[in-house]
């Protein structure tokens, strides 16, 4: 058992040291899923094409128990972003999230997946999966070569590390009812954002037009 | 005989499976964890193991791989931090994704723009790793990093990076691209000689 | 080369369609401008009687400023040589052109996607859709006329970057905080999205068995993807099933469609280089050569004899690189998981330190330019690439051929799978290692030289049952063939500069058109620029062999079974950069 399960602050009594080992329920289980985070086999562009160089001989991820790719997203636990999220596809990005089952992290690996990258400014682009996804662990590159995405990885063990049973919210009290899945209008519709469209599309144009460019200046909005 | 095709391949995967261990046997302790290791396991004539352990080793980096865009400053005698930026906003003008902000400095007595920059900014969320602002910066300043290891937990606090976070110092720069700084300075010094050979002549 | 096709044939074209084509005066221009109501006629004529059976491309292009919207079709002899270039001149509001998907079904795709970004309607289309955006999308968006909703200016440079770039989030200066926009009055509540039932309608459905009236039987519509592990990206086919059997197929894609044609209409010639690495992601050198040729024909600049040697030593090495991952996925797809496809990736990965230490990048190598490359080889590469050329790949390649290529299991799953005749094969405008695997040795680098090809000894590779197991065995001996090149090529290589002229970031390109196409590992990649003599493109299109070489789908896996259109899809090695751009 690694050096750091072994030390939860409390005395062992000599006679029992070698015998007995006292851990905490928080590191035990971050070990447990520190070790063998299993990602959605999930590529979109040519960030998934570091991906699979990242699962193959050279910078094999199965040193870190991530080997295990599942197609289905009942089985797995991270979402590992990798590529450009378009809106055609992003109805689909949200539905495979709130398919996984938990404990899950988003990864966002790239620049596209991160904040839309050199594509942002495309009309079929969304600037970041970050609009509807909780991250967990940015990584910046296009691509990231794939000793950037295992640093990336690495850094989403720490983060698992560092959590606490308690605060987790897969444990809390209140259900989670998923992310609303995107509806294809005239352009993507956030369903969370209903309230704000009709009220911008139906100011009157002079207004609106007069409004956006304050907030142009301003760069306030809700 | 039936079955002969797929036997014979077997036999191809019998002899790279056997040939792991017998390169690891021949090589011994030398082949992880070691430089020459990491070049073997990256040369033409690699047999056995291919792997590359991140991060207990790093696999070699080319001088002209590129990452993210950094400013060079130069350190003067005294140890004054001097910025080669001047401001020019070629930078700014030729990047494909338009993700370098330059605020250029204007002279406070005569009004007038001065070759300094008050801010810089790079959005990493947009950069395309493409190395255009590094190879049309006239003046050295901007050229691309090694470092890839920027992960982060919060993409709006940490990835717009700005003048303090992106300057790095020359003897940085040349320990990454020593090639390319030995040749710069080699031009510089040559453009230094040639105008103090025409301040001369005048 | 398109001087050539037009010298020569310039008399029985105008003589053969007296007033029907009218040759192009605009200057920079080539082609023929032809009503709608002839096309239909001289294009039958081209393909019957003048040998031009090969429709290579079919694109539009917005002249807002003449108030015409123009169909430009790029028509080639499968026997070789130049271009033949037609025209349709048509007014902005009602744009209406007769299809030619009867005649050429390699057309229905392309057309699809001129309606989706233009609005030119096609008369006679089977089934005119949007196919990269989705039913419902507000507008047609490559008009000049339509704005993104992160729209800054009409070309970049934009000046809200130097000299008072006060940084902001492109999100929040929208009033959603993301990349949307609505028409005025729009109301999200009561939107009832159109959904798939068009597609789904247009699916055919089996012959109900006579036999078996009595049993209950039910037609299935099956989704594959986007999500799939062996759709080799996010491309999604709509199958229907008759128990295991395919009855009908439809591609749907779009899910990778990055506006890389509108982003480039915004960007400087130059800055569009490394957007053309992210087209096809897995041959980066490839899509920078083909861009290059075509600006290069508009500047018309000669490239340094260097430069040449370089060009064709990275585009071949890109050509190894790409079909090894070609038959790893393949592989992958037929169950094999993951063994073959590691044997191949380590071979990669030593091309691809090749590439990191050349360009900088592993991928995404930006290293092109008009005129030459954009540095010289750093000093002992060529040490690095003989042993792999000389040694280590043939001998890999040969090593892996055993493994696989008479494996029964391999042989058993691909051979008469997914079959495409070669009458097929050039009716629906397929090219690279599907075209040449159905019997047509089409090769531009034979049929239509560029670069420095005619130097190097190398044979085409083909194959003639056109079935999977030709293409697999005709991209391995490619592989050979592309080791060959590189072999007299780096032993020839002479010294000597790399670029034309001095490195520039602004480039006056003359106006006109030009049409540049490169073999790229998965076909005939091409990319149309028109410039109108500023430093922004004008139009940019691309022609993606992975987009065209989908068309036939549905004809080779017609009643075959699931799984044999997993792996024809494999066959035909498709990248979704590429098909959706």
């Amino acid at each position: 058992m690694p050096e750091d399960l072994n030390t939860p602050g409390v005395e062992i009594p000599p006679e029992l040291r070698g015998t007995v080992t006292l851990t905490t329920i928080d590191r035990i289980y971050n070990w447990g899923r520190r070790s063998s985070v299993w990602p959605v086999m999930f590529g979109l562009a040519c960030c998934a094409i570091e991906m699979i160089c990242t699962a193959a001989s050279r910078f094999d991820f199965s040193r870190f128990g991530m080997e295990v790719m599942r197609p289905s997203p009942r089985q797995a636990d991270l979402l590992l972003v990798s590529g450009t999220v378009t809106k055609k596809m992003l109805p689909q990005i949200v539905r495979l999230y709130n398919q996984m089952a938990e404990p899950r992290y988003v990864v966002a690996m790239g620049a596209c997946a991160s904040g839309g990258g050199p594509f942002k400014e495309g009309y079929n682009v969304v600037p970041g999966i970050d609009r509807y996804l909780p991250v967990d662990v940015y990584i910046p590159g296009c691509p990231p070569t794939p000793q950037a995405l295992l640093n990336g990885l690495i850094t989403l063990q720490k983060k698992i590390d560092n959590q606490s049973i308690k605060d987790l919210s897969w444990y809390s009290k209140t259900p989670d009812n998923g992310i609303p899945v995107p509806v294809f209008g005239p352009d993507i519709i956030d369903p969370r954002q209903n309230a704000l469209i009709f009220d911008i599309t139906h100011r009157p144009v002079d207004i609106a037009v007069e409004s956006e460019s304050a907030e142009k200046t301003s760069g306030e909005e809700a | 005989m039936y079955g002969k095709g797929i036997i014979k391949g077997m036999g191809v995967t019998l002899k790279r499976f056997i040939d792991t261990y017998v390169d690891d046997l021949k090589r011994g302790k030398k082949r992880y964890h070691t430089a020459e290791g990491i070049a073997y396991r990256s040369s033409a004539e690699v047999s056995g193991a291919f792997t590359i352990q991140y991060p207990e080793e790093k696999a070699l980096l080319p001088e002209e791989f590129r990452f993210i865009p950094f400013l060079v400053y130069d350190v003067e005698p005294d140890g004054t931090k001097k910025d080669r930026c001047t401001a020019c906003g070629i930078c700014a003008k030729v990047c494909p994704p338009q993700c370098i902000w330059i605020v250029r400095a204007t002279d406070p007595q005569t009004g007038k723009p001065s070759p300094v920059s008050v801010d810089f900014y790079v959005d990493v969320d947009i950069c395309m790793n493409c190395g255009l602002c590094a190879e049309f910066c006239p003046f050295d300043s901007i050229k691309m990093d090694h470092d890839y290891e920027i992960a982060v937990y919060d993409r709006m606090k940490y990835n717009i990076y700005d003048k303090e976070k992106l300057s790095k110092s020359a003897s940085y720069y040349a320990s990454i691209r020593p090639v390319n700084y030995a040749r710069e300075e080699k031009a510089r010094a040559e453009a230094e000689a040639a105008k103090a050979a025409r301040k001369k002549a005048v | 080369m398109s001087d050539i096709a037009q010298a020569t044939t310039v008399p029985t074209l105008e003589e053969r369609f007296s007033g029907k084509l009218i040759p192009e005066t605009r200057s920079g221009y080539q082609g023929y401008i032809v009503k709608s109501e002839n096309l239909i006629e001289v294009a039958t004529t081209l393909r019957d009687e003048l040998g031009y059976d090969y429709l290579s491309s079919v694109t539009a292009v917005d002249y807002l400023p003449e108030d015409i919207l123009e169909v430009v079709y790029h028509f080639y002899k499968s026997t070789g040589g130049g271009a033949l270039v037609l025209k349709v001149q048509t007014p902005r509001n009602a744009s209406v052109v007769s299809s030619l998907t009867p005649l050429f079904p390699g057309a229905e795709f392309q057309e699809r996607e001129v309606w989706d970004l233009l609005g030119v309607r096609f008369d006679g289309h089977p089934d005119l859709r949007r196919i990269l955006t989705w039913e419902g999308f507000a507008g047609h968006p490559l008009r000049k006329d339509w704005k993104e909703p992160f729209y800054e200016g009409d070309v970049k440079p934009y000046d809200s970057r130097w000299p008072a770039g006060h940084i902001s989030r492109a999100e929040d200066n929208n009033p959603f905080g993301s990349n949307v926009q609505y028409p005025q009055g729009f109301d999200p509540a009561a939107w009832v999205a159109e959904g798939d039932d068009a597609l789904y309608r247009i699916m055919k459905k089996a012959e109900p068995d006579s036999d078996a009236e009595h049993l209950g039987s039910e037609q299935i519509i099956v989704n594959f993807g986007p999500q799939h592990p062996s759709t080799h990206g996010v491309f999604r086919m709509v199958v229907s099933l008759d128990g295991e059997t395919i009855v009908d197929l439809k591609p749907v894609m779009g899910y990778l469609h990055r506006n890389h044609e509108k982003i480039a209409e915004r960007n400087t010639f130059l800055m569009n280089m490394p957007f053309t690495d992210r087209l096809d992601y897995i041959c980066s050198m490839s899509n920078n050569f083909g861009y290059a040729l075509a600006v290069e024909k508009l500047l018309n600049i000669q490239v340094p004899e260097r430069a040449e040697y370089i060009r064709v030593i990275m585009a071949e090495l890109t050509r190894l690189s790409n079909h090894m991952i070609a038959i790893g996925t393949l592989l992958n797809d037929m169950g094999a998981y993951f063994t073959p496809m590691l044997y191949y990736l380590e071979e990669r990965e030593l091309i691809l330190d090749i590439f990191e230490a050349v360009s900088g990048s592993r991928m995404m190598c930006n290293y092109f330019r008009f005129g030459g490359v954009v540095r010289d080889l750093p000093d002992g590469i060529l040490e690095k690439i003989k042993p792999l050329v000389f040694d280590r790949f043939p001998r890999t390649i040969d090593e892996l051929d055993v493994y696989l290529t008479q494996n029964e299991v391999v042989r058993a799953r691909c051979e008469g799978v997914g079959v495409l005749t070669p009458d097929q094969a050039i009716a629906f405008s397929a090219a690279g290692p599907t075209l040449r695997a159905s019997g047509v040795p089409y090769d531009i680098r034979r049929a239509d030289p560029y670069s420095i090809y005619d130097r190097f000894d190398f044979d085409v590779v083909v194959g003639y049952h056109g079935d999977v197991y030709d293409r697999y065995l005709v991209r391995m001996e490619e592989m050979r063939q592309s080791i060959r090149i590189i072999q007299q090529a780096v032993n020839t290589i002479p010294e000597g500069p790399i670029l034309q002229g001095a490195p520039k970031y602004q480039f006056r390109v003359p106006a006109g058109e030009a049409y540049g196409r490169v073999e790229g590992p998965k076909g005939e990649l091409g990319f149309y620029v028109i410039s109108n003599g500023k430093g922004n493109p004008w139009r940019y299109h691309v022609r993606a062999p992975s987009f065209i070489n989908v068309t036939p789908l549905t004809e080779m896996c017609r009643g075959g079974k699931v799984a044999d259109a997993i792996i024809t899809l494999g066959s035909i090695d498709i990248v979704l950069g590429e098909t959706d751009r």
